[in-house]
């Protein structure tokens, strides 16, 4: 039987292997090492805050976190949820797992944002932008752990940063759709009192598509964390590493537990961040006020009514 | 008067080839003719028109005839193809987005039709948007703020958010807005169209009241004539990105351009177009002095009037009538005095008929006096209601 293969062959595997271990890593490994640098710094001050806060004060921070953002209900079940993580002997993987998390997704932002902003203004850099976030949403992240393993090395960065490129399409892309969607009306009316292109970004593109742009953040955290496994398997430790080593030592127990943990953890999260994305009165009242609520309960209605 | 707005031949071509559209049209194509040949769309063709400091210019047009273009070009949110219009001699069709900018943020102010409130700015920061852009402190913008509120009756709504507001307040924000910018030129692209009809009826009596006290130059658009009328010192009507028609309220009623227009004004209420003034006729007044009841009558015959006004020193005291005269002379031996009514209708020239209704109920003529007080002509009842029942055409 006949097959265009008969013709030509393409060796493509050949090529890029070539172009990776001959081209990319002996010219480029130096630039793209100094590229963790960043990484690492907020990495490890993560890090060592997160491991160095007692379990108790970490719960009640991001419980009240929980309930100033989103309510009673998720902020109760964020207690519940980390004390069960602290009782089945996860907690340190816990904390290192969200230090990741929240690294990998706070470069996602910083990077994603602004380059969401700059395709919202600009259709030839949108067009261009859309393939490559489509690849990067559906190339198998297996597929680009082995280049980021000869450029970075085995660790945990090299893990975020494979994270950090499978979790940033969502927020540059739903940046792009909110500052887009804007109402035309509203744009014109700022451009009418003659702001300058910054003054309309951030007093009015910015904050109307700031709902939008929560969503995008809350599905690039939820990306993130679904990444933590994998990125064990080049080295990244927490969480993704209980259920990797429970995996290879077919060791159930371990791995439930692990996998245990990182849904409690994502449910927190996006809880949080969803609550964030949501336009409320909740927001308006100030911390500062609610503080003083706590303590003195006769200013409670009229604060809250504020 | 001075010149705050001039517009020397705009035009406005959409899509990308311009210059082969204007060439064409030149050519004496049709609008339709050039969309077929070039995929472009004229906007605006040849738009000329100069508004006055403190005047009110409406152009009133069908939705896609170009009057939101033609108004967005006055402050450069779209640019002309070409042509120059001048802001306080400052050319904005052509100019530099430093200047463009300042233009913006000190002289023009607009107010949209969908209000365009932000609807994450309180009311109070809604309305010192344009203090804020142009960086003035947060104190003076406060301040500021609620002056323009004021302005606007709602200043009590400072700190409300503009979803709390119905339509008619929200629409009093936005020229609140406009207002606060103290800007001179205010555009307002339909303004009221989106708000019921008897607050538009209100919020047009707001803007001629607000106007009175404030002789800002407003550039007006709207889709509804009689809004134009009632709002317009000049007005323009608009079809086909073309002016067909640009006059005084009266000039388009009285005397409309051509069918289009004509058919526009056929269902308007032409009460409230015309003045007494339009219908009045020099007066023919006797001397409270000089006439006595004979010559008074001898005079109603000759100009075939059944009464006639008495003045003394130039105003009018009273008005006599045929039928009582010949009673008084009778009577009394013909003292003008005895037969004069001292209670009779006067108004004055720029009063609307539709305020006449209730004087012209007497059936004595109407004195019309000026600002001095003195008689300067007579409207007869009947004339009202001819003035209204006549066709626009005759």
């Amino acid at each position: 039987m006949f097959s265009p293969a008969d013709i030509l062959t393409i060796p493509l595997a050949d090529w890029v292997n070539s172009f990776v271990r001959e081209f990319l890593v002996p010219n480029f490994r130096p630039f793209f090492r100094s590229l963790q640098w960043p990484i690492t710094q907020v990495l490890n001050g993560l890090d060592t805050l997160l491991n160095a806060m007692p379990m108790l004060v970490f719960t009640a921070i991001l419980a009240a976190i929980a309930w100033r953002t989103a309510g009673r209900g998720v902020a109760l079940f964020t207690l519940v949820a980390l004390a069960f993580i602290d009782m089945i002997g996860l907690w340190r993987e816990t904390m290192t797992t969200l230090s990741m998390v929240v690294t990998a997704v706070l470069f996602c932002t910083i990077i994603g944002v602004p380059l969401g902003i700059i395709a919202a203004g600009s259709n030839r850099f949108q067009a261009f932008l859309r393939p490559v976030l489509d690849i990067m949403q559906t190339i198998p992240s297996f597929v680009y752990l082995v280049p980021i393993v000869m450029l970075f090395g085995v660790g945990v960065v090299p893990g975020i940063i494979a994270t950090i490129i499978f979790a940033i399409p969502p927020i540059i892309r739903l940046t792009n759709l909110g500052i887009r969607n804007v109402r035309e009306d509203l744009v014109e009316a700022a451009r009418s009192f003659g702001s300058t292109r910054w003054q309309m970004l951030w007093d009015v593109q910015f904050p109307l598509a700031l709902n939008t742009i929560m969503a995008g953040l809350n599905q690039t955290l939820m990306l993130a964390l679904s990444m933590v496994v994998i990125a064990a398997l080049i080295g990244a430790g927490g969480l993704g590493l209980t259920v990797f080593t429970g995996l290879g030592r077919l060791d159930v127990g371990n791995a439930t537990a692990g996998g245990v943990g990182i849904v409690l953890l994502a449910i927190i999260l996006d809880r949080i961040t969803q609550a964030l994305g949501e336009p409320g009165r909740m927001k308006k009242t100030s911390l500062k006020a609610t503080l003083l609520n706590l303590f003195s309960p006769a200013r409670q209605t009229r604060a809250g009514e504020a | 008067m001075n010149i705050k707005v001039e517009a020397k031949s705009i035009f406005k071509v959409f899509g990308n080839e311009p210059k082969k559209a204007l060439e064409l049209l030149s050519g004496g194509k049709s609008k339709e003719e050039i969309f077929e040949a070039t995929g472009n769309t004229i906007g605006v063709q040849d738009a000329s028109f100069t508004v006055g400091e403190g005047q009110i210019f409406v152009v009133m047009g069908l939705s896609g005839s170009g009057k939101s273009t033609l108004v967005r070009m006055i402050n450069g949110l779209v640019t002309p193809t070409s042509g120059e219009m001048l802001i306080d001699g400052t050319d904005v069709a052509d100019c530099s987005a430093k200047t463009m900018r300042d233009v913006r943020r000190s002289k023009i102010a607009m107010v949209f039709q969908h209000f365009a409130l932000f609807p994450h700015m309180s009311v109070a920061d809604n309305v010192a948007y344009g203090l804020k852009i142009k960086g003035i402190g947060a104190d003076e913008r406060r301040a500021k703020a609620e002056d323009a509120l004021a302005q606007v009756s709602l200043r009590a709504y400072a700190d409300s958010y503009p979803d709390e507001l119905s339509g008619g307040m929200q629409q009093r924000v936005g020229l609140a807005r406009g207002l606060a910018s103290e800007a001179e030129i205010l555009l307002m692209d339909e303004p009221f169209s989106a708000l019921d009809p008897l607050i538009r009826r209100d919020m047009q009596d707001e803007l001629l009241e607000l106007q009175r006290a404030l002789k800002k130059t407003i550039i007006f658009i709207t889709h509804d004539l009689n809004e134009a009328l009632i709002l317009g010192d000049k007005i323009a009507i608009m079809k086909d990105g073309r002016f067909v028609q640009v006059g005084t309220a009266e000039d388009i009623v009285a005397n409309p351009a051509d069918d289009y227009v004509a058919a526009f004004t056929a269902d308007i209420d032409r009460a409230r177009v015309f003045t007494a003034g339009t219908v009045m006729v020099p007066a023919e007044a006797l001397d409270l002095a000089a006439d006595t009841a004979e010559t008074a009558m001898a005079r109603m015959e000759t100009l075939g009037r059944d009464a006639l006004h008495v003045v003394e020193d130039g105003r009018p005291v009273g008005i006599v009538a045929y039928r009582d005269l010949s009673a008084s002379v009778r009577k009394n031996g013909g003292a003008l005095k005895g037969a004069m009514i001292a209670d009779f209708p006067a108004t004055t020239r720029s009063t609307q008929l539709f305020d006449l209704y209730g004087l012209a109920e007497t059936g004595l003529p109407i004195a019309i006096t000026d600002r001095k007080g003195e008689l300067v002509g007579v409207v007869a009842p009947q004339d009202v209601f001819a003035k209204l029942a006549a066709p626009a055409a005759a």
